[in-house]
């Protein structure tokens, strides 16, 4: 009987061979030191906070960093690029300033403009060797040739000269600042989640033209058929009610006792956040947790009203099986719909979809089990779908604004055309 | 396709070889891959139904559906994919069964631990030396001339370890009854000695069960709850997984569980076994023939058809055949691997000792103005349970008969399609009839199967193949030749008149007492919980695998499940089998991986 043999290993020594010999002629001088394992292992748990694989692998492909994935954005599918070390198709022949340019100054190896999809305005955080230490473990990498045509916007967004101007009205470039007033731990949190791990690229509201909403920084937005929840420290719409350890076990774990993971931010968990160190997690944790909620309190739906009294029958047939009568849910495995933030959003589009589409909880090596959410789209109309929300909005305690109907309809019309 | 051409070089095309395949991806074979993956070893598991995963594919949204997956038997295997044969004496021609009745062969990722109710029993000490004990005990004589049971060749308390791990795989609710050899109040006080008390405490009894288990206290009994693969609490198993409590929905048997109450492949080890690399799931793939060198002894792998049609060699060192008891059976036939049992000789070890279970109940009719036991509340093992009159806890000397079972009010719901009972006398159709649907149903004790008795092994119930009828891949169908004997009726009409006495105790105003008689009926359900054929022992005579679960012929081929059961105790299965699943991949990961051959000599 032969044992498995850890053949992966010598695969990968070989590659890095191959792409070092690659490395050796084109890197530009010696600045750093791309064979130095310190700087290797130092890219390779950059790219993991800067979760550079999500977007540049293909799931399920088995070809990392080869680029081709679609980006959704409200102007269009972005596809992302090949980041191998493949000199034809991948970064194999760029300099490392032309790498340094792309990830935090968002100019392209021909100077041209970047889309800000690339999220080089919280890349520019980073540190000149922290972006070089990343191309050298990019460069350890399987080479993989795979043509990518990047430019797939309609006008008048394929013009990328157009950028300059989103440049101007949104890109701050400069690199992190410590500032001395907080410990070390909330400056790391401060830089993670600025930076490598662009947390504001989904929970920060945009403009129109896709820029941040500074004022309403990290307060939560849509993407991709999904609104990402509050993340400040406010009590009903954010993580006030969560503490350090909870948005700690949520981070490395994709569950916690009140919530798991779903949607855009189970794929977060999966490639970057549960790879993070403990203290990583934590120092993100006292950061969020330091960041003032808005104290809005909406008055509650009174509950003698029809979808409410509606919404409590529908509750208790439905969901109260696995959400429990009280809400509590189960710990790590049905979430607790009576204090979930998420659920008292302000912003309902991921709680109608949920109820709509179902949702699958993310699988990570300390919480494997992945619970799922079934679709009730097909059971329940949208009178109903918006009271059982509204009822779980405004019980046990809780206020928010109620869920009308007519932005279930929407969302349903709009999730029709979806294929996630 | 021709069935003669599968295993033709030219027709099936030739995969990468893996250290092992496993044949059917329900319980056993999970616990398997998920051993022998841990072992570091490359596994491809090749599963005839269909990928079931618990929240898309039964959610609680749609799984209270009684007519769609109880009488239209949604996640059953189809007939016109595979059945069987049947006839109850050698004398008769054997018909196909077109359609399930008797039992509900399984059929889709997780297997039986999908639809089960999930009774978590453990054998008796006795019943894994049962010819012996039985032998000591009452004589040579006392047994029929014609009943061929067996030692298992394992004793309980080799095999207790094992029981333990499953029973925390699954998260089990019960209240021990004989913990390190102290009886204890409340449980089993029959049971064999436990290494420690279950994972959870026992599900909450309703009023019906907790009204028998009163009445059995009175009578003189010790009642205990059964034990239960579904959940009186949240759970997190030994893999890490999280289960959920049962919600007493009522739609177990027949249905899948997606409130992660039921332990289930999918709710205990799929979830961990999905993550791994060095593991590898074929779906829709149906496993046709098990390939040996020319040698016949060992084992090069398994030919299988795809949904396609088309044919496909997998090559592996090691062959892992844990598809349902009758697949089993049917496959080691179809390989060659093994002699045919033969009936008029006595000889060969593939078929022999093909056993079920002897079921019986007894509905109770309680007056409706006094009685109302909102039967719809219901837990698929919830049930209070006797064990006095099972295997050899009593006297059999003035009885004349062996064997037993347990009893008890098990009843796990009242959907309305199955449960519109009417005390005996009333119309068939009609007002009369109305009204006493209307009156009874909240008020009728419907145990489902009360009474839970064995089913011993006999030298003419055996499987062979059929010389007449074949499958689609112009294979013999493989022919049940079963019956109920003297003896098991003996004993089913001794259980039920004792199980009578309790319902009547409860105070029930009429009963309905159905007993298990000749000839065994295929066209009604009593378990499925079908055993033998492939049966474990210590003498390669009478055995076809060894105490290791190893077939005796070849060496690197492990049959499991309940296929290597001698004979059926008064149990449900599952526990047993799970256990011996544990044992099999404990014996092959630190015997035969480090030593490969048999490892027990012929």
């Amino acid at each position: 009987m032969r044992r498995r043999k850890k053949l992966d290993v010598f695969a990968g020594a070989a590659a890095l061979f191959v792409a070092m010999a690659c490395g050796k002629v084109t890197a530009s001088a010696g600045e750093v030191n791309a064979q130095d394992f310190t700087t290797v292992d130092g890219g390779r748990y950059l790219s993991i906070l800067s979760d550079c694989a999500s977007c540049h692998t293909i799931p399920q492909k088995n070809q990392p960093f080869a680029g081709g994935r679609p980006i959704e954005t409200p102007f269009g599918n972005i596809v992302a690029p090949n980041i191998t070390p493949d000199m034809d198709t991948g970064i194999g022949s760029w300099t490392d300033d032309q790498f340094d340019n792309a990830v935090r100054k968002g100019i392209g190896r021909n100077g041209e403009r970047l889309y800000p999809a690339m999220p080089y305005n919280a890349y520019t955080k980073l540190a000149r060797e922290d972006v070089v230490a990343i191309r050298a473990y990019l460069n350890t990498v399987t080479a993989v040739y795979n043509p990518v045509v990047a430019s797939t916007l309609p006008f008048p967004f394929n013009i990328r000269t157009a950028m300059w101007v989103w440049d101007i009205l949104y890109f701050k470039q400069g690199e992190y600042a410590f500032d001395s007033h907080q410990s070390a731990e909330w400056n790391r949190g401060a830089f993670l989640v600025d930076g490598p791990a662009h947390c504001g690229a989904c929970h920060t509201p945009k403009t129109f033209l896709g820029g941040d909403k500074t004022s309403l920084y990290l307060q939560g937005a849509q993407l991709q058929g999904w609104s990402a929840p509050n993340i400040t420290n406010d009590l009903r719409t954010g993580l006030g009610g969560w503490s350090v350890d909870d948005i700690a076990a949520y981070l490395k774990t994709g569950h916690n006792r009140i919530t798991g993971a779903t949607g855009p931010m189970a794929e977060a968990v999966d490639l970057s956040t549960s790879k993070m160190t403990d203290d990583d997690v934590k120092a993100i944790a006292t950061y969020l947790k330091s960041l003032p909620g808005q104290g809005t309190a909406p008055a509650p739906v009174s509950s003698t009203a029809p979808e409410m009294r509606a919404g409590g029958a529908i509750y208790r047939d439905q969901c109260s099986a696995c959400h429990g009568l009280g809400g509590k849910g189960v710990d790590r495995l049905f979430p607790a719909v009576a204090n979930s933030s998420l659920a008292r959003a302000d912003d309902p589009t991921s709680v109608i979809r949920i109820v709509l589409r179902g949702a699958r909880s993310v699988s990570t090596a300390k919480e494997p089990t992945a619970a799922g959410m079934p679709s009730y789209g097909w059971q329940l109309n949208d009178f109903q779908v918006a009271a059982v929300l509204t009822y779980i909005r405004n019980s046990w305690g809780n206020a928010s604004p109620a869920v009308s109907p007519d932005e279930v309809t929407r969302l349903r019309n709009s999730l029709a055309k979806r294929t996630d | 396709m021709d069935f003669e051409q599968l295993w033709s070089p030219v027709m099936a095309r030739i995969l990468p070889k893996k250290d092992v395949v496993i044949i059917g991806l329900g319980w056993t074979g999970a616990v398997m891959a998920q051993e022998l993956t841990d072992e570091g070893l490359d596994v491809i598991a090749i599963e005839r139904g269909p990928w079931r995963d618990a929240p898309t594919d039964f959610p609680p949204s749609q799984m209270q559906d009684e007519l769609r997956y109880r009488v239209r038997h949604e996640l059953f295997l189809r007939p016109d994919q595979l059945t069987f044969t049947f006839r109850n004496k050698v004398d008769q021609q054997a018909l196909p069964i077109r359609n399930w009745g008797a039992f509900m062969p399984p059929n889709g990722v997780g297997g039986g631990g999908v639809h089960w109710n999930a009774e978590m029993w453990r054998f008796l000490p006795s019943d894994f030396v049962l010819k012996t004990h039985l032998t000591q005990r009452y004589g040579a004589d006392f047994l029929p001339s014609d009943m061929t049971i067996q030692d298992w060749g394992i004793t309980y308390d080799e095999l207790e370890p094992h029981y333990d791990r499953f029973e925390y795989l699954c998260g089990t609710s019960g209240t021990a009854g004989n913990l390190r050899g102290k009886i204890m109040e409340g449980g089993n006080p029959f049971e064999g000695p436990r290494s420690r008390d279950y994972p959870t405490k026992a599900q909450p009894q309703p009023f019906s069960h907790t009204l028998f288990g009163k009445a059995a206290r009175e009578l003189g009994y010790k009642p205990f709850p059964q034990p239960s693969g579904n959940l009186s609490t949240a759970y997190t198993n030994p893999l890490g997984l999280r289960m959920g409590p049962c919600t007493y929905c009522g739609f177990c048997e027949w249905f899948g569980c997606s409130n992660y109450s039921k332990a289930s492949p999918q709710t205990t080890i799929l979830p961990v076994l999905v993550r791994k690399s060095n593991f590898t799931a074929r779906d829709n793939s149906e496993v046709v023939k098990i390939n040996t060198d020319r040698s016949g002894k060992h084992a090069t792998g398994v030919t299988f058809v795809d949904s396609s049609g088309e044919a496909w060699e997998q090559p592996a060192d090691l062959v892992i055949l844990s598809a349902f008891s009758l697949f089993n059976a049917q496959l080691m036939l179809h390989s060659g691997i093994g002699q045919p049992y033969d009936p008029a000789t006595g000889e060969g070890r593939i078929g022999r000792n093909f056993t079920h279970q002897t079921t019986s109940s007894v509905n109770g009719f309680f007056d409706h103005t006094k009685f109302n036991f909102n039967p719809f509340i219901g837990s698929g093992s919830i049930g209070m349970c006797i064990d006095e009159f099972n295997g050899d806890n009593f006297d059999h000397g003035p009885h004349g008969f062996v064997g037993g079972g347990y009893v008890g009010q098990v009843q796990t719901g009242a959907r309305p399609i199955e449960s519109a009972l009417t005390p005996p006398g009333t119309p068939k159709w009609g007002t009369g009839w109305k009204n006493a649907v209307r009156d009874n149903y909240l008020s009728t004790v419907k145990p489902g199967t009360g009474v839970h008795g064995s089913f011993y092994a006999y030298r003419d119930i055996y499987l062979d193949l059929d010389p007449l009828y074949k499958d689609r891949f112009s294979r013999p169908l493989m022919r049940m030749t079963i019956d109920i004997k003297e003896n098991e009726a003996k004993q089913n009409r001794f259980l039920t008149d004792k199980f009578a006495e309790i319902i009547k105790a409860m105070g029930a105003a009429s009963l309905a007492k159905t007993y298990r008689t000749a000839p065994y009926d295929s066209t009604t359900y009593q378990t499925t919980h079908l055993n033998g054929g492939v049966i474990m022992g210590a003498d390669p005579k009478t055995s076809a695998v060894n105490r290791y679960l190893q077939s005796w012929d070849v060496s690197n081929l492990f049959v499991l499940g309940a296929s290597a059961f001698p004979q059926n105790a008064g149990y449900n299965p599952t526990l047993t089998v799970g256990a011996l699943a544990y044992w099999a991949a404990d014996a092959i990961r630190n015997q035969y991986l480090t030593k490969p051959g048999p490892l027990v000599d012929a």
